[in-house]
């Protein structure tokens, strides 16, 4: 039974992303988009990460991709016919999919997910209050990196968008 | 000079909103207790007033006679032309027969009418009249044209203090001249 | 006899879904009244059905006070013909409202309604799936309803309807973030030291048999309140619909029976908004304060589990009476006031009063 819900989501999901790249339509693109992180939510749930799965819908389709479809919405993109793609857009997509092919072999030949994970991690979402612990002691540092980082990136954008006094 | 309302400052707690919320709640809570203040039309009627101007009518006098003496002056004030008036004469052996006049065929078009009340303003014989009829429905143009005798029924007979004719008759009779 | 559980589970949620509809279509019939009791009005009372309506006495009573007006209300949306202009990209316009639905009908799946407590004293939910992280699976799944206004606001490809789909996108971002602040006291109280950590809303609304939370914790409840009607797009907040500026919002161009899966859907988020208050701020099924079930002795068995239900119902219909009630008593906020109450007045608020009860909390879990 979760084999083939995973087939479906899998499925699910990369069609959504193949979608982002191939639509004309920005809006329907931002719907791929949306598609995919839903999907991907139903993998993290087949994997019982519930606290991920939610965390997925609530943060990426639900906060993001609106943010995504207002913009996209107050620029008003019309859809572009297709381009004819230069040799720098060639060159680029050739190492793209050469890094990805290397990533796909390297994974797979790792030893580790050979072998079947003996237990079900703790703090995957089955107790939330582990999770959080976790988080604020193992994992701190990077979280505070993390934070920190988005600390930088909005104060950038204020900013940027804060009209300079040019007197 | 402009008169010039002073604006009271809002106050802290106005300032706040929630509090003048629930005053508006407490109001509209009040409101739902209270008895409606609509009609339920087709059962519950309204009182019309005195001089309403709704449908126009014929009128007779307490005798029975028709008050009209097709004299045509409604049609002829009549703003849409909606009235239409084809004179005939009263016959000989008629009680009457000295009116000489009165209307053969009487037609108010009530998809032409506005309802202004010229025609009652106008008449001479206080034949026409806007009564209390205020809903008019039909199916077809030609059902929303009232006929004599539509207009007739709907009119009624209405209270007469003159006896504009009878009068006449007997001044004639007697010599008497006014 | 031994039932397959996956068609177990769907006739629950058959069953679930068309206690929402029901409830949603009397909803509606309750808003009509409502409405015109506050403006001095009748309101619907001459629907009547052949047969019961004819009962001397009830019959009539019960057309007077309008309840078979539901059923005509959604016949109609079914036989009403159904346009769909020709300049508007079909797919969307198709897919919006469904779209805008379905997440509201999701998210019932895991508000809790009532509670049973077998001979063992064990306490079993009634809920559909029992979720630990129900609160932020029902924040989730709830923040994309909006897909389908601004889908339906962008497909229809016409100048009020995209302003109204703009509109509930900028809004729905403005006050998700101050409603998840504002929730998180209670996160925190719930899944404070020493206690079994949670986000189970049948947990939250059990820690409640003392203090209600919306009791000590007043400005979170108002804050959340706040946003859950700016969430369900209700007056004040209605700025996606705003029918006296806007035409009527981002449903201008839908007819028939896709403008009623709309209609639908704002009822149905109603009351699932009613059942999350009453079941994070009311108490739950708790009939009082310091007051529970268990307490009167309507704790164990059936009858325990119908009063819970009884209670927990009759407290969401006073939080819809509420909603009703705001819609026919305030006017619209206009659009630059929505914003700046939600990013400079409630968010700080609720970050504020989020610090204001750690540090309570941390007091009161510590020292006393």
């Amino acid at each position: 039974m979760t084999d083939v819900f995973f087939y479906i989501f899998a499925t699910a999901a990369l069609a959504g992303a193949l979608g982002v790249v191939f639509s004309r339509n920005t809006v329907s693109g931002a719907m791929c988009l949306i598609g995919t992180f839903l999907s991907m939510a139903s993998l993290f749930v087949l994997l019982e990460a519930y606290f991920l799965a939610v965390i997925q819908v609530l943060v990426y389709a639900g906060a993001v991709m609106v943010l995504f479809l207002f913009i996209i919405m107050l620029l008003d993109v019309k859809e572009t016919a297709a381009k004819k793609a230069s040799i720098y857009t060639w060159a680029a997509s050739l190492i793209g999919f050469g890094i990805l092919i290397t990533g796909v072999f390297a994974i797979s030949a790792a030893v580790s997910i050979k072998n079947k994970a003996p237990t079900m991690p703790e703090a995957s979402g089955t107790s939330l209050k582990a999770f959080g612990y976790e988080l604020f002691t193992t994992y701190l540092l990077p979280m505070q990196v993390t934070g920190f980082l988005l600390l930088i990136a909005m104060i950038g954008v204020i900013v940027l968008s804060k009209k300079v006094n040019t007197e | 000079m402009p008169i010039v309302i002073k604006r009271r400052p809002l106050n802290f707690l106005e300032k706040l909103y929630l509090p003048e919320i629930a005053r508006g709640l407490s109001t509209t809570f009040k409101k739902i207790w209270e008895k409606p203040v609509t009609l339920e039309y087709p059962e519950q009627r309204p009182t019309i007033p005195e001089g309403y101007r709704g449908v126009p009518t014929l009128v007779k006098d307490p005798e029975g006679r028709e008050k009209c003496v097709s004299c045509q002056l409604c049609e002829f004030v009549c703003p849409p032309k909606a009235i239409r008036i084809k004179p005939g004469e009263i016959p000989e052996n008629s009680e009457y027969a000295h009116v000489e006049k009165g209307p053969q065929e009487f037609e108010i078009d009530m998809l032409r009418c506005i309802y202004c009340g010229m025609c009652q303003e106008v008449c001479p014989e206080e034949a026409i009249w806007l009564q209390n009829q205020f809903s008019l429905s039909g199916y077809s143009r030609e059902e929303l044209v009232n006929n004599k005798e539509d207009l007739y029924e709907l009119g009624g007979t209405l209270p007469d203090e003159h006896f504009k004719w009878r009068k006449k008759k007997e001044a004639a009779e007697h010599g008497s001249g006014h | 006899m031994d039932v397959n559980p996956v068609i177990l589970k769907f006739v629950y949620a058959a069953t679930v879904v068309s206690v929402i509809m029901g409830l949603c279509s009397y909803a509606v019939l309750a808003e009509r009244k409502i409405s015109s009791w506050i403006q001095g009005r009748v309101g619907p009372n001459r629907t009547s059905l052949p047969l019961i309506g004819g009962i001397p006495l009830i019959g009539k009573f019960l057309t007077r006070l309008g309840i078979y007006q539901p059923v005509p209300d959604g016949l109609k949306f079914l036989f009403k013909e159904d346009v769909v202009p020709a300049h508007v990209n079909k797919f969307y316009f198709i897919m919006a409202p469904v779209i805008a639905l379905v997440p509201a009908l999701t998210t019932v799946v895991v508000v809790p309604f009532g509670r049973f407590v077998t001979e063992a004293g064990e306490v079993i939910p009634l809920v559909l799936a029992n979720v630990n992280v129900g609160l932020l699976f029902l924040f989730a799944i709830s923040s994309l309803g909006v897909y389908g206004v601004v889908l339906a606001g962008w497909s229809s490809n016409s100048k009020y309807p995209f302003l109204g789909g703009i509109r509930a996108s900028a809004q729905m971002i403005s006050y998700e973030l101050a409603m998840g602040v504002s929730v998180l006291p209670i996160l925190i109280w719930v899944n404070a030291p020493g206690r079994e950590g949670t986000l189970n809303l049948f947990d939250i609304a059990q820690a409640q048999s003392g203090f209600w939370f919306a009791m000590w914790m007043p400005v979170s409840a108002i804050i959340f309140l706040v946003c859950l009607f700016a969430e369900t797009n209700r007056l004040p907040f209605d700025m996606a619909e705003s029918e006296t500026e806007l035409v009527s919002g981002f449903h201008t161009e839908y007819s028939s029976f896709k403008f009623g899966l709309f209609f639908v859907g704002e009822y149905a988020h109603m009351v699932v908004g009613s059942c999350v208050f009453t079941l994070l701020f009311l108490g739950g099924w708790n009939p009082m304060p310091f007051v529970t079930l268990e307490a009167l002795g309507f704790g164990e068995g059936i009858l325990g589990a119908i009063l819970s239900v009884g209670i927990f119902s009759g407290k969401m219909c006073g939080m819809m009476f509420f909603f009703m009630w705001i819609r026919w008593t305030l006017p619209r906020f206009r659009y630059d006031q929505v914003m700046k109450l939600g990013w400079k007045i409630l968010l700080p608020l609720s970050i504020a009063n989020l610090v204001v009860y750690t540090i309570f909390i941390f007091y009161l879990d510590t020292k006393l």
